[in-house]
């Protein structure tokens, strides 16, 4: 018999550190599949931020440098811009990219750097304890929100991807889920065409996944994914945001 | 014919599988990992059709299949 599913070349034998059910195990497989699939592993830096994401580097085989939190991208700037033929993503969570790192998810899109990142979005922030994050939904529950995002005192949620779709430097947008495994199969094509995006030297590819936090939700691992299905994706529209004509040329 | 593998090392007990699976070939078993995880088996093996869906959604790479 010959072996259809197993581990991919871009993943490192090191079992996740992640609660069980959380989906960034799954995020973090189909880059380790495109890797291997684009053939890049040797060519390919990436960037871990602070949080869940921050581990990073202990499981892929590519290059890892690790970031303070929020500046993954600046960081992967800096390294785009000084090995021009490398390939560099940043691997964020939403309390990362979209609270503490938003200036620099706004100016790298902006500036179109040729780098790649991917949002994993569980509207908190997951490793400190499920506080409240930009990307948490209306009259949402958290551990410094129990009685609900307030939106008068707390204000709207972010939808990161749709504004980042606003940029000209900023080619290739798209919102996906890992709930399914049909929507798991749409995230994969949507992160590969980021990285073909980037290998093209096109400008800024951003991928944003809708993910869960079984532990700080309070939910089973199932339930999670049925709480996303009915409360994150109502906000958060699925589909490519922004394809520009050389994208779909590609 | 058709196998499910499962790593019991990388194994979470988080049930995701079982869920996904069409035929109800896996369930939880009755033997713990390093971890303390009562790891999924692939109790009806037999029925395995080889489609793939219980390793697309595990989060942990814990599921080879072979066909």
């Amino acid at each position: 018999m010959e072996k259809v599913f197993g581990r991919p070349k871009g993943l490192t034998e090191v079992p996740f550190s992640f609660c069980p059910g959380c989906t960034h195990g799954i995020i973090m497989r189909l880059i380790g599949e495109v890797l291997e699939e684009l053939d890049i592993i040797e060519d390919t830096i990436g960037v871990s931020p602070v949080g869940c994401a921050g581990f990073s580097q202990d499981f892929f085989t590519c290059d890892f440098v690790g970031g303070p939190h929020g500046r993954a991208q600046a960081i992967g700037t800096g390294i785009k811009r000084a090995l021009p033929d490398k390939i560099v993503f940043t691997y964020q969570g939403d309390g990362d990219i979209a609270g503490i790192g938003t200036q620099h998810a706004i100016h790298t899109a902006a500036r179109g750097e040729r780098i790649t990142s991917i949002m994993v979005n569980n509207a908190i922030y997951g490793m400190t304890g499920g506080q409240m994050a930009p990307t948490t939904l209306a009259g949402m529950k958290t551990s410094t929100s129990p009685h609900g995002r307030d939106l008068v005192i707390n204000g709207h949620p972010i939808d990161l991807p749709k504004t980042i779709a606003t940029l000209d430097g900023a080619v290739y947008v798209a919102s996906v889920s890992a709930d399914s495994p049909k929507n798991i199969i749409q995230a994969k094509k949507a992160i590969k065409k980021a990285f073909q995006v980037q290998q093209a030297g096109l400008g800024f590819s951003f991928v944003s996944v809708l993910s869960t936090c079984p532990t700080n939700w309070g939910l089973s691992p199932q339930d999670s994914l049925q709480w996303l299905r009915d409360n994150m994706m109502p906000v958060y529209k699925l589909g490519e945001l922004k394809v520009t004509e050389e994208v779909k040329n590609l | 014919m058709a196998k499910v593998k499962i790593l019991p090392e990388y194994c979470k007990s988080c049930r995701l599988c079982i869920e996904a699976c069409p035929k109800g070939v896996l369930k939880i078993g009755d033997k713990a990992n390093a971890k303390g995880y009562y790891t999924v088996i692939a109790a009806d093996e037999e029925k395995c059709n080889g489609c793939t869906l219980c390793a697309i959604v595990c989060p942990d790479v814990a599921i080879e299949v072979y066909k």
